[in-house]
Order: C-alpha cells, then sequence, then structure tokens
C-alpha cells in the first residue's frame, strides 16, 4: 500500500531523514517508532505531500506523492500532531467542511459525518464549539476528520500525545477498529503503544533507519536468549536457595541463574538460558523432582524500550547517546 | 470552482461568527456617514449662501458629495479597512496548524488562494454596501446621475480588490497576525504616497514610481471615467498579488 524507497529530506543545515526505505502492506497497522526529532514528522508530512522530499521516492495506493499529488491526497486521512481544527466552527460543521473538502456531497457527506461521529465517540459533542472542548475530545474529532472519506491509508502523528491513561486506552482500541479497512501509520515515541497496537514497527533515529520488523519478530531477535523468572518454595518450611540454585543451574541448556529474592521458605530466581534450548520443561522437572514446590514460572517478556536502546545505541556515540535514551523512557 | 466555493464559504463564515466583519462594517458605516454629513453639510451651507447673495452657481451632487466621498471611502476603505481583512486569512491557519488540513486536502494552493481572496473581497463589499445608504437618500431627496456612481464603486472595487490580494500575499509570510496587518498598512501606505513622489522629482523613476501608485490609477473612476488602462492597471495587481500568495505558499513547503 505504501511504498518508500531512499526517501530523503534536506533542510539548509541538517538532514531530517536520511535514505530511508521501507513498505506497508494493506490493512497493517505500523508504528512508527523513534525519539523527538528522529524524523517522524518529516516523514509522514512526505507521505501526505505536505512537504515535497528532496530525493528518493514514496507512493501511497500506487501514485506517486510528487507525480499525482491529488490522487495520493484523495486516499489518504492525515492528523497532524496538533489536531488542525478551527475553534470557531462546530463538530458537526467543521466535520462537513472537511468531508466537502475531500470531495464528498450531499446525502453521502450527511451520512459521513453521522458514522464517524458514531466511530469517534463524539456525537455527544456534536453541536459544541470546537474551541470549547477538551484536549481528548479535540484529538478525537481530529481522528474523525482523517477518517471522515473513508481513505485507504491513515496517518497519524502522535494521536495519543497529552491525553489521559483512560483517553489514551480508547484511542488505541478506536485504531485498533479501524484497522480491518484502513492500513494506518502511527507515529509515536511511547513504546507500550506500539507494542499494543501495531503489528509492525518502523524505528528511525536521526533521520536514519534503524529497524523494521514485526514486533514479535523485534523482541525475540533482541532476545537472544530466554530469560524465565521462577518461583521455588521448599515443601516443609524452608529451602536452601544456595541448593536450589545450583540444582537449577545443572539444567541443560542454562547460561545462569540468579537469586532475585528470598522470603522465608520461597526463592525468585531469574533463569537465563539459550534461545530454542526450551529448556522450561527441564526447569520445571527439576524443580518438582527435588521436591519443591514451583509456584510460577513466567518468561520474562523483554520491552521494545529494551530493543530501542540496543538498536539506537549501536549506533551512537557515548554523548549523544545519552538525550535519546531518557526520550525513550518517557 | 466547486472548491473555491467551499474555501470562500468557510473564510466568510468565519468573518461573520467573530465579531470581525461586524467591528469592520460599524466603524465603515460610521466613518463614511460622517463624511456623508460632513460634505452635505457644507453642500447645503453653500447652497444657502448662494441664495442669499442672489448668484446662481451651478450645484452639482455628483461632483460636489459624491466625487469626494468616493475618494475618501478608498482611502479610508483601503488604508485602515484592509490590512484588517487580510491579516488573519493566512497567518491564523499557520499559527493553528489548520493550513496542513488544507494542504493535504484535494485540492490546489491556487483554489484555496482564490478562494480566501474572494472572501476577502465579498466582505469589502459588503462594507462598501453599507456606504450605499447614504448615497440612497441622495437619490431619494435629489437627482444625481447614476452613472458616475456606479462607475466609482467599480473602482472602490477593482481597488480595493488589487490591495486585498496584496495583503493575502503579505498573510501568507508570517504566522503572526499583527505582523501581517502592519506590514499589509506599511505597503498599502506606501502605494499611495508614491503618487506624490513625481509633484517634486521629474526624473523618469520619480515617473514609474508614481504610476505604480494606486490612487493616480483612481481619479478616473472618481471622475465617473472608466479608463481600460486604470482597469487593466487594478487587474493585474490582483493577479500579481495572488500569483506571489501562490509561489509564496509553495515555497513554504520547500522551506518549512
Amino acid at each position: 500500500m505504501i511504498t518508500v524507497k531512499e526517501l530523503t529530506k534536506k533542510y539548509a543545515r541538517n538532514t531530517a531523514v536520511d535514505h530511508i526505505s521501507f513498505e506497508v502492506e494493506k490493512g497493517q497497522i505500523v508504528g512508527f517508532l523513534g525519539p523527538n526529532g528522529a524524523g517522524k514528522t518529516t516523514t509522514m508530512r512526505m507521505l501526505t505531500c505536505f512537504l515535497p522530499p528532496t530525493s528518493g521516492s514514496a507512493t501511497v495506493a500506487g501514485f506517486d506523492v510528487l507525480e499525482q499529488p491529488l490522487e495520493v491526497k484523495r486516499r489518504i486521512g492525515y492528523l497532524p500532531e496538533m489536531p488542525p481544527l478551527y475553534p470557531e466552527m462546530r463538530t458537526a460543521e467543521y466535520l462537513t467542511f472537511v468531508g466537502r473538502l475531500k470531495g464528498l456531497s450531499g446525502g453521502e457527506l450527511r451520512q459521513r459525518v453521522d458514522a464517524v461521529c458514531e466511530r469517534c465517540a463524539v456525537t455527544d459533542v456534536k453541536e459544541k464549539l470546537l474551541g470549547k472542548l477538551s484536549k481528548g475530545y479535540r484529538q478525537r474529532v481530529g481522528l474523525a476528520q482523517a477518517i471522515i472519506h473513508n481513505p485507504d491509508v491513515l496517518i497519524l502523528d502522535e494521536p495519543t500525545a497529552g491525553l489521559d491513561p483512560k483517553q489514551i486506552n480508547e484511542t488505541r482500541d478506536l485504531i485498533k477498529s479501524l484497522a480491518g479497512d484502513h492500513t494506518i501509520i502511527l507515529s509515536t515515541h511511547i513504546l507500550p503503544e506500539v507494542e499494543q497496537t501495531c503489528q509492525q514497527v518502523i524505528i528511525i533515529n536521526k533521520g536514519k533507519l534503524v529497524a523494521t520488523d514485526s514486533v514479535n519478530n523485534l523482541q525475540s531477535r533482541a532476545r537472544g536468549a530466554e530469560t524465565v523468572h521462577l518461583e521455588v518454595a521448599g515443601r516443609n518450611g524452608d529451602l536452601d536457595s544456595g541448593i536450589a540454585q545450583r540444582r537449577l543451574e545443572q539444567v541443560a541448556g542454562v547460561n545462569r541463574v540468579m537469586l532475585k529474592e528470598k522470603r522465608g521458605s520461597r526463592s525468585l530466581f531469574e533463569v537465563e538460558s539459550q534461545k530454542n534450548k526450551f529448556a522450561r520443561g527441564d526447569l520445571a522437572r527439576a524443580v518438582v523432582e527435588a521436591g519443591w514446590d514451583l509456584n510460577e514460572m513466567r518468561p520474562a517478556a523483554v520491552s521494545l524500550e529494551e530493543i530501542f536502546l540496543q538498536l539506537t545505541g549501536k549506533q551512537e556515540a557515548a554523548p549523544a547517546g545519552e538525550p535519546v535514551a531518557k526520550e525513550a523512557g518517557q | 470552482m466547486r472548491n473555491v466555493l467551499i474555501i470562500c464559504g468557510k473564510e466568510l463564515r468565519s468573518y461573520f461568527v467573530s465579531p470581525i466583519a461586524y467591528l469592520l462594517l460599524t466603524m465603515f458605516g460610521f466613518v463614511s456617514a460622517f463624511f456623508f454629513w460632513l460634505y452635505l453639510r457644507g453642500f447645503v451651507e453653500y447652497g444657502m449662501e448662494m441664495q442669499m447673495r442672489g448668484e446662481m452657481f451651478p450645484m452639482n451632487l455628483n461632483e460636489q458629495i459624491i466625487r469626494p466621498l468616493l475618494a475618501n471611502s478608498a482611502v479610508i476603505g483601503g488604508l485602515f479597512f484592509i490590512p484588517m481583512i487580510t491579516m488573519r486569512l493566512f497567518a491564523e491557519e499557520k499559527r493553528s496548524g489548520t493550513i496542513e488540513l488544507l494542504v493535504t486536502s484535494p485540492i490546489s494552493d491556487a483554489q484555496v488562494i482564490l478562494g480566501k481572496w474572494l472572501a476577502a473581497v465579498t466582505l469589502y463589499s459588503c462594507m462598501l454596501l453599507f456606504t450605499a445608504f447614504n448615497f440612497a437618500f441622495l437619490f431619494k431627496f435629489g437627482n444625481p446621475d447614476w452613472k458616475p456612481l456606479a462607475i466609482g464603486y467599480l473602482g472602490l472595487l477593482l481597488q480595493g480588490g488589487a490591495l486585498l490580494a496584496i495583503g493575502t500575499f503579505i498573510s501568507t509570510l508570517t504566522k503572526n497576525q499583527i505582523i501581517a496587518g502592519a506590514a499589509t498598512f506599511a505597503v498599502c501606505l506606501l502605494l499611495w504616497v508614491m503618487a506624490s513622489v513625481s509633484e517634486f522629482e521629474m526624473s523618469k523613476w520619480a515617473q514609474v514610481l508614481s504610476y505604480m501608485s494606486v490612487n493616480s490609477h483612481f481619479e478616473s473612476f472618481e471622475k465617473g471615467l472608466l479608463d481600460s488602462k486604470d482597469s487593466i492597471f487594478y487587474a493585474s495587481m490582483i493577479f500579481l498579488g495572488l500569483f506571489l500568495s501562490a509561489r509564496s505558499m509553495e515555497s513554504l513547503r520547500w522551506r518549512s
């Protein structure tokens, strides 16, 4: 649906986007991830024909952004970082205006306005002035505006920025529910958001593409080793954690066992095993055969945050890496 | 054309839901009514004086009221009101980020600019309509010639259109409405005073500058003459202003 080849945007003094290439298939939600100032917004603006690229090409639904901008614009719904609302308009009126701009008219327009109000849960503020809406509603009206003409591609620039946790969840659910009919690119610097909503991730940093892969692959790729949290309890009240640790270390495939916590008869271990060795079954057996109770065993998920730091950290010299880490930690 | 009208309708709406339109209409109405009263009073006093002296001087409503009033409207409307109409056109959209919506919608820059300019011209016409009330009294109680008046209004409209186009262009240059307004005022003023350069300087450059001034082209309309040279001057100024706006909007994308 979207093909980006060697896309570059240079300004007088700096290069905002540096030879980025990626592809997005139809119906997918793609997370566009990077610290602030990585070039996310610039890339999105190039895809929406707001900015022309310095070099390289981008096609949306088969149309080139430079050659056939009108065709591209017809197929794109765009929510900029700041929802483009006119404070003196009322919600329904605004959506009607945007619908007209996108080429809708008559009964179809009216029906679409009602439909997107319903979908984005803004029906109860239909007759309110946009300038008086709360941040959450403004964001949702912005989203309604983006989908009014039922575009093939949705481009959302930080759709959850500045919302409260409840609104963030609602917005995420809304975006997920749109995925079927639309191809969605959403930018964010919040990692859990990508983990929760997206199937594919594109990570950029300092204008360069760092990684593009599915969320699952990326997680397992960064893992390299599998980590399991294990809680072991002694049957009759006490457990010598040293013995338990040694027993666990003997299990085939285990690299390292760490005692995390000891509470009375219970000990919590972190066991790191080689990838693809499936040591979990053996671990369980070892514990049970030794006569202990296995209270808990769960794989420790690697968060995208760690992957992100690994990937962006690798590229950078130490001083430049510092602010990136801070941004990503938000 | 449809897209132009969509933009134009939206702009007119925002003029008329905000106090801007009403403020401009009231102010312009008051000012022109005041001048009308002033000229009318002068006219009546002059008439009485003539009668008392028993002299028969030709009295002419067109020459003595309509013409100076038209010249007045051109200065006041053109100088003080045009910047207030155009300053928000693009500056506001750039500040609030709504320009991104317009630019990423399937309509061309030219349609956006034309729609906005047309809305500005419509508001300006409404302002001119307010002054027409004054003239209605002249037609009720006197017998002025309507043709010079109509041509005078055409001139006002053309001159307004030209200055509005320039104001539109200046509004595309900045995010700040105040700067857009002040710069437009400065440019309008400059286009005004340029005419007087040739009064004390007779070089070629002074002639050119004086010719470029907006009010040297209004004189013919004011007299009730429809001169194609002056109409073409205004039309080309409108074109220039809108053309520059389009270039400026394009450069906005290459630069920003």
